[in-house]
């Protein structure tokens, strides 16, 4: 186990390491000089000289980089250029909402996929396996982004059940956790579908069988608990979709989020918020599927003793 | 099985508007002030949109823009995948080690976050959102190439052929190649409903094509504002992404099963 966690984890240090590159590097990606497109056209040589020289953007790119991590280990990421507030204080009047929608969709993906998956397993090959999985194919191929508007019609405009936006009112998170959820749920009933198929085949559930368990027992006990491993690693790995999705799906609400604030900033040019959300979801990203993995070494000792290479 | 050729009709129907749009005589642009908002019947099979122009045209004019740059996503990041992931390894050692990091960087961004940051900071423009979604798309090519080559490259026929002395490009293209064709296949048709998304996605958050230029993914942003009053400006251009992107997934479903290759859903969780 020791040799595994230290090999995961400095695998993990060496991909942050790549993705704070890449997120400083995307500000030198920009065509023409970021100096140029905040201050406008109207600007005195002066003004340009000015900025440019408190931004930074004067010293040379590695003592700008060394600047950057040196405030990232800080927890400083800079000012907005937009509200001329720190960075940190803007993602930390975001996160909740964005940390509290995804919990909520994740929740909901959770409790679609798990029946849906099941009852397609159980009853393969007949209706309820086909409806199922026409579920799934539909909820994979809808985008988020008219999903959510649909359901605005529908729930909002023409039932007045949820509010159309924002997150204030009561039940406001259901609309936007529905968008977000459905993509999720389809994927997992897939994986909950197949895992389950391939446990229920195995020699110790025919045992259970033959030894008399009533089939709920079999089906929970012995089935989807050894069928969930596959699954979870799955989820972790598609919470990024989920945090990607985010971004679309915050904008559809104006769910005031972290992926809202990274649309406004992007829409406002605000170069330090932008680079400080990508970085904020990316390493979210990266801790999760972290933790995800060495949870799963934690369950299956075939991961940490067997072949890690 | 007579499944199949609908989904296939579809898409074939998508790539004829696509490539045969300019000949028609459309007008995507053209405003009719009067028409305003008019729903589906008024002269215009599905409407008119917010300034008055025909949606049906601007869909027509839409699937041309989705499937530019699905076509062009897919093929660049193919290409570029599939050369970066053979060539890694095929070399191995320090620059497999080298490359095989570099994916894993990139993997790290979840899902189109980083196109979405590259398209917002390199501006608006379907070259760009070309740029952005290639930078992301190439990963999962690569990393698929790779695990084909590292597991074709010790067969008996490829050794065979290098004890004969054949050229490297030799056999990359007529040994290696057509056995890695099927998987790269499966995960390109995968890619086109991808790319079709992200390609509405970026466009849906402004970052996609330029106005008056047409895309379903900027006519459901416009349609967003005119919900209550003008559904069908939402209605038209989310269900032919729609009926497109679910084409592309059952045709890619059975292209799987046909090509028998393992499930490419469960790739990520078990290299």
């Amino acid at each position: 186990m020791p040799s595994y966690l230290i090999q995961r984890i400095g695998g993990a240090v060496i991909v942050v390491i790549g993705v704070v590159s890449i997120v400083f590097l995307l500000i030198h990606l920009i065509p023409g000089d970021p100096v140029d497109v905040m201050l406008g056209e109207g600007a005195t040589p002066a003004d340009r000289v000015a900025l440019r020289s408190s931004l930074g953007l004067d010293q040379p790119v590695a003592v700008q980089f060394a600047v950057y991590l040196e405030g990232l280990l800080q927890l400083e990421l800079g000012t907005s250029f937009h509200s001329q507030r720190p960075v940190t204080d803007l993602l930390r009047e975001r996160l909740p909402a964005t940390a509290w929608l995804a919990i909520v969709s994740l929740l909901i993906a959770v409790a679609l996929a798990l029946p849906l998956g099941m009852l397609a397993a159980v009853r393969r090959d007949t209706r309820w396996d086909t409806g199922s999985m026409a579920f799934s194919m539909l909820g994979v191929s809808i985008p988020n982004f008219w999903l959510g508007p649909l359901l605005i019609l529908v729930f909002s405009l023409w039932l007045g059940w949820f509010p159309v936006s924002g997150r204030d009112a009561a039940g406001a998170v259901v609309l936007p956790a529905l968008t977000l959820g459905t993509g999720l749920a389809a994927i997992l009933s897939r994986m909950v579908r197949s895992s389950l198929l391939e446990v229920l085949g195995e020699d110790y559930i025919r045992t259970a069988r033959a030894k008399g368990l009533p089939p709920h027992r079999i089906l929970l006990q012995h089935g989807l608990r050894n069928a969930l491993l596959p699954v979870i690693t799955l989820l972790g790995l598609q919470l990024g979709a989920l945090l990607a999705g985010a971004v679309v799906t915050e904008t559809v609400f104006s769910w005031p989020g972290i992926g809202l604030l990274t649309i406004e900033a992007i829409q406002t040019r605000d170069y330090p918020v932008v680079q400080a959300c990508v970085l904020l979801i990316s390493l979210t990203y990266v801790l999760v599927n972290l933790l995800t993995d060495l949870a799963y070494a934690w369950i299956d000792p075939r991961i940490r003793l067997g072949t890690t290479a | 099985m007579t499944r199949g050729w609908l989904p296939a009709g579809i898409l074939l129907g998508w790539a004829l508007i696509a490539l045969g749009v300019q000949f028609l005589s459309l007008s995507p642009n053209q405003i009719h002030l009067e028409q305003i908002l008019a729903p589906p019947g008024h002269g215009a099979l599905l409407g008119f949109d917010d300034l008055g122009r025909h949606i049906g045209d601007r869909l027509l004019f839409g699937a041309r823009t989705s499937f530019l740059v699905a076509a062009w996503v897919v093929c660049l990041s193919a290409l570029l995948g599939t050369l970066i992931g053979t060539f890694s390894a095929w070399r191995g050692g320090w620059w497999d080690r080298l490359l095989v990091q570099l994916i894993d960087i990139f993997l790290a961004f979840p899902g189109i976050l980083l196109a979405i940051a590259l398209a917002g900071l390199l501006g608006p423009g379907i070259d760009n959102v070309v740029i952005a979604l290639t930078v992301v798309g190439w990963v999962g090519y690569a990393r698929l190439s790779r695990a084909q080559v590292l597991s074709l490259k010790h067969r008996e026929h490829v050794m065979a052929a290098e004890a004969l002395g054949s050229r490297k490009h030799v056999i990359m293209l007529r040994h290696l190649l057509p056995l890695m064709a099927a998987p790269l296949i499966i995960e390109a048709t995968f890619g086109v409903a991808a790319v079709v998304i992200a390609e509405a996605g970026l466009s849906f958050l402004g970052l996609g094509v330029q106005p008056p230029a047409a895309s379903w993914g900027a006519m459901i942003r416009d349609g967003t504002r005119y919900l209550l009053v003008a559904p069908h400006m939402v209605l038209a251009p989310g269900l032919a992404i729609f009926v497109v992107v679910l084409s592309v997934n059952l045709l890619g479903d059975r292209l799987r099963d046909r090509l028998d290759t393992r499930s490419l859903a469960g790739r990520r969780a078990t290299s």
